[in-house]
Formats: C-alpha cells, sequence, structure tokens
C-alpha cells in the first residue's frame, strides 16, 4: 500500500491541518515508511479475537447529576486569544 | 552545607525533619544550582523566587509530618499548575496558564513540597529524545550533545544533574522508563489507573500515566505513595487498596519468580545489553529469586499497534486545539482558514505526523484494517502477558535497545526513533506496571537500566525487587559536572 499526495491532502483536510507541497511530499514519505512498518500487524490472524477497549477491567462509576463547579466563566475565557463580552470571538462565519 | 544538591530525597526529608536544614536552605540550593546548568535547558519555566518565598514561609511554621516537608521540585511541563505556564513542549500552548491544578501535583504540594519550575519535555510527550520541544532539545548530563532520552526529557535531566531532589514525568510509550536509562536514574510507570490523569496534557488516554523519577528506589517509593489516588475527577482512575511503599519496602525477594520473555532478545541487540541482562538475571538470582523463562509471543507486535493506537488517540485528542478557547491563534480568512493555519503553525513536525496517521487509521474504509485490528491485537499482547503471570511474579528486560545517542542522530528516521521503545510500550498496551532502574554502563561510560514489570496493582512487590537489585548492582552515577563554567 502506498500513501500518495491525493491521500495526504484529504488527510491534512481532515486534520485541520494546512499543508503545502513541499510539506506534503516529505509527509507522504514518512508515513509510507511509518505504515510499512505497521503492516506488520496483517501477519496475524485476528478474526476471533475480541478488541481491547480498555485495559482496567472496571465499569464506570455512576454518581449522582448535580452541578459541582459553579460560577468558571472568567475561569473559562481568561486564556482565549480573543473574546468579547464573555464569549469567544471567531472569524466571521455568517454572511 | 554546601553538598545539599548530592543528598538523596530521603537524606534532605531526614535533614528538615532533624532541623538540620530549613526549606530555605535546601530550595536556595537547588535554585543555584538549577541557574548555573542553563547550558542543560532542562527547565521551560523558572518559578525560582516564588520557590524561596514558599520555602520561607513553610519555615516559618514548619509541618514536619507530612510526606514531603519543604522539598523544592520542579516538574514535567504536562500537569497543569495553576497559575504557572504550561506547555505541553508545544508552541501552540506557550500563552496557556492553567486556572487549576492537577491532582497528581495536587496531591504533591499537599504534602508539603514546593514547586521549582515546569521542565522540557518532547511536545505533547511525542518522542523518545526531547528533540521535538518546541523549546529545544535538552542535554544530557552524562555527557556534551547526547540526547536524556524522551518524553520526560527536562524530567530525566534534571533529577540527575541534581537540579531537583525528585520529579514526575508522564509515560505513554516508555516516556518515564526510556530517559531514567539514558541518564542513570530510576523512573516507575505505574499501572494504568494508579494515578489520576485529571489536569495532565493529555496525549493517548487509554496509555497515559504519570510516575515518579528518582536517584534510587526508596524515593521512587515515596513519591509514588504521594501521588497515587483515586480521584473522581479522572473516570479511568481506580478504586483499590493502595500500599503504603515506603513501610512495606523490604529487600527480601527469596522465592519470587522472575521471568526472562525470549522474544526480548531481539535481532542485533548490542552484545553489552546482552550483557547486562545476564548480569541482572544474576543479581536476582543472588537475592534468591527464582529464573523461569517465559514466552510473551507477541512481542514484535507491540510497537505497529501502539503506532497504530497512540496516533489514533492523539488525533482525537489535540483536536481541541484549534484557536478559539485557548493557545496560539494564527490569523485566518475565515473560520477554517484560521484553523488550518493554527495548528499548522502551531504543532511541530512530529506531533503533525502523528495527528496525520491517527486521522487516517480512524478515517472511514480504514477502520477496520487499522485501529480496530490493533486493538484486537492489543488483545493478544496483553493476553500474554496474563498468561506469563499464571508462572512468575514479575518480569526482567532491558529498558532500551541501546544507551543514549547523539542529539540529531536519529531525528531524520522516525521509525529508528520509534525503535527505541521496543521494550517499554508492550507494558503501556497491557496497562501494568513497570520501573526502569541503573544497572550498568556500557563501553562510552553511558547508562544502561535493566526494566522490571510487574502485574496490575503490584507496584510493592516491582519495587521491593527493584530494592534488592539496587543494593546489589550498587550503580554509580558518572557526571562530571562538564556544563557549569
Amino acid at each position: 500500500m502506498s500513501i500518495d499526495l491525493k491521500t495526504i491532502k484529504h488527510i491534512s483536510k481532515l486534520s485541520r491541518i494546512s499543508v503545502d507541497e513541499k510539506k506534503a511530499e516529505k509527509l507522504a514519505g514518512d508515513l509510507n515508511s511509518i505504515f510499512e512498518f505497521i503492516e506488520k500487524l496483517n501477519e496475524l490472524k485476528t478474526d476471533n479475537v475480541q478488541p481491547l477497549t480498555s485495559v482496567a477491567e472496571t465499569t464506570l462509576k455512576l454518581r449522582d447529576d448535580e452541578v459541582k463547579s459553579k460560577n468558571l466563566r472568567e475561569q473559562i475565557i481568561k486564556n482565549s486569544p480573543q473574546e468579547n463580552e464573555d464569549y469567544f470571538v471567531v472569524p466571521k462565519v455568517i454572511e | 552545607m554546601s553538598d545539599i544538591t548530592k543528598q538523596s530525597l530521603s537524606e534532605l526529608i531526614k535533614n528538615i525533619k532533624d532541623k538540620k536544614l530549613s526549606s530555605t536552605e535546601v530550595t536556595k540550593a537547588f535554585v543555584e544550582r538549577s541557574e548555573k546548568s542553563k547550558e542543560l535547558n532542562a527547565y521551560v519555566t523558572e518559578d525560582f523566587s516564588a520557590a524561596i518565598d514558599k520555602a520561607k514561609k513553610f519555615d516559618e511554621n514548619p509541618n514536619l509530618d507530612l510526606k514531603l516537608p519543604g522539598i523544592p521540585m520542579a516538574v514535567k511541563d504536562l500537569f497543569c499548575t495553576k497559575n504557572v505556564k504550561t506547555t505541553a513542549g508545544s508552541k501552540i500552548l506557550n500563552n496557556f496558564t492553567p486556572t487549576y491544578e492537577s491532582t497528581v501535583t495536587q496531591n504533591i504540594w499537599n504534602e508539603g513540597a514546593i514547586l521549582l519550575g515546569k521542565l522540557n519535555c518532547d511536545e505533547f510527550a511525542m518522542g523518545s529524545s526531547n528533540e521535538t520541544s518546541f523549546f529545544g532539545c535538552v542535554q544530557n548530563p552524562i555527557d556534551k550533545d547526547l540526547v536524556p532520552g524522551g518524553s520526560s526529557g527536562g524530567s530525566s535531566s534534571a533529577v540527575a544533574a541534581q537540579l531537583t531532589p525528585i520529579t514526575i514525568g508522564t509515560d505513554t510509550g516508555g516516556s518515564i522508563r526510556q530517559p531514567a536509562s539514558f541518564t542513570g536514574i530510576v523512573g516507575l510507570k505505574p499501572t494504568y489507573g494508579s494515578c489520576s490523569r485529571y489536569g495532565i496534557v493529555a496525549f493517548a488516554s487509554s496509555l497515559d500515566q504519570a510516575g515518579p523519577m528518582a536517584q534510587n528506589v526508596r524515593d521512587c517509593a515515596l513519591l509514588h505513595e504521594v501521588i497515587s489516588s483515586y480521584d473522581e475527577k479522572d473516570s479511568t482512575s481506580i478504586d483499590f487498596k493502595r500500599n503504603n511503599y515506603v513501610k512495606e519496602l523490604t529487600n527480601n525477594i527469596k522465592g519470587k519468580k522472575i521471568g526472562i520473555p525470549k522474544e526480548y532478545r531481539v535481532d542485533g541487540m548490542p552484545k553489552e545489553i546482552e550483557d547486562l541482562w545476564k548480569k541482572g538475571i544474576d543479581y536476582v538470582k543472588d537475592c534468591g529469586a527464582e529464573i523461569i523463562d517465559i514466552s510473551l509471543p507477541h512481542t514484535n507486535y507491540a510497537l505497529p499497534t501502539y503506532y497504530i493506537v497512540a496516533p489514533a488517540e492523539a488525533s482525537s485528542n489535540l483536536a481541541r486545539y484549534d484557536g478559539v478557547k485557548y493557545g496560539f491563534r494564527a490569523d485566518g480568512e475565515n473560520l477554517i482558514d484560521m484553523y488550518e493555519k493554527t495548528r499548522s503553525e502551531g504543532f511541530g513536525a512530529e506531533v503533525q505526523r502523528r495527528i496525520m496517521i491517527g486521522t487516517y487509521v480512524l478515517s472511514s474504509g480504514y477502520y477496520d484494517a487499522y485501529y480496530l485490528k490493533a486493538q484486537k491485537v492489543r488483545k493478544l499482547i496483553k493476553n500474554d502477558f496474563d498468561e506469563a503471570y499464571k508462572k512468575v511474579d514479575a518480569i526482567l528486560t532491558p529498558s532500551t535497545p541501546s544507551s543514549a545517542f547523539k542529539i540529531g542522530e536519529k531525528t531524520n528516521d522516525p521509525v529508528s526513533m520509534y525503535l527505541n521503545d521496543i521494550f517499554t510500550v508492550p507494558v503501556n498496551l497491557a496497562g501494568l506496571p513497570g520501573i526502569s532502574i541503573p544497572a550498568g554502563h556500557d563501553a562510552k561510560g553511558y547508562p544502561l537500566g535493566l526494566q522490571i514489570i510487574g502485574k496490575a496493582f503490584d507496584e510493592q512487590n516491582l519495587l521491593n525487587i527493584a530494592y534488592a537489585m539496587e543494593e546489589k548492582i550498587n550503580f554509580k552515577n558518572k557526571i562530571t559536572d562538564w556544563w557549569i563554567k
């Protein structure tokens, strides 16, 4: 299997990372060598194996649905790159 | 006392409790040495004057019943520290100051310790040499231009160079044990669920664990006792009875069964690693333990599995860095353009590479072939350990396939860099505890580590075996202070 530039462009779009031609070529090279290494897994037959989703074999704890943290508005907004009247500001999305 | 920074954590605690040293004296000594050691680039953020103020305050009314009374400590910059910048080694978090504290660091401050500063690490803990950090590589105090390992490279360098008496790192695929091995110190990766992940910048959530890094096993046990706790803020934190790890520490490991997995004898393993492993086997025999040959047949599949699972989880975790709520933002013509430029300029090359791998293996049409396949192989790897632990109490392996390498030596070949973690990664995949202890030197005089892998929640046994071996090995780190002019 080989990852071509078109695939790189597609993944970069899904990842929301802009990639120019030069970077795309470098990434294609790197990803191909990494996937060549990953393909080793195909040596194994796993049809009857249950996938492992968590190493901790415990069930998640439940708790009462109560509000514990209050009045965090200031803390939440504190690190935002741009804010206005307690709102996060982003580039215009509605024409 | 001019040799304060040479003392182990246990010695410092004793001297503070016996009132032979004050917290201020100890804190000033570590600050002074850290100031003289800037060439190591171990710190991202220094908090020295605040540390001295806190030490003075501690001395005014010292609570000597605490486990870490007035002990200064620098921590990996992956732990959120309230009102102290937390970068995860990334440009994208270079302006981030948390408004809350991670549970693990809170546990440490609750026992009387004092924050010295934040230690350098690979960007988002993705790396094995500390070279992916936005803040530059870290020098290994063992030799100039040698990597300190990664991702907890600032942490390993700082403990080995005695800039902090002890520290904490995080370990997703070997990020505590490999740097510990490269710098001649002790590093413990606890059982998954033992230490809370709350407030740790996430990399791969099913693998990440915080753990102590120390000059010796006793200090390591003490810090583990402090940081390990059940925490309802982390849904994967496990509520089990924790030991008094220091009180129960013993070098009596007579009759313990130690497994030697034949699959860890990898192709091209340097002879000095092979010899070290044999020496390790002799040491445990000397301690009265029994050696049993075991097989972990899927060992060779652990790294390929890891390089699907970890990037997949990372691509999901790092989706939050979008330039909106916190962190770096680049200007863009519209919202999508802003997202794409922010992430392209804010993340470094290795992080972008891993996000791309993760996005690809989770994308429509490839999920079953890669991600699901990897989860199934992960199950086989865990089954290997479950089988082995029917016969043995712990497993002994080398920590790394080589000693520390030079800065720049492996940066152009991601796969050769990934191979560094060949002995450590299976432990994370199976959620087990593992400890690396310094066990010898190679021909160049660089330290080499041995790894002991334990059963889940059996840190006590693991620490005991390490403690008994440490006594036999009697390792001395060769550090010349070459960076101090």
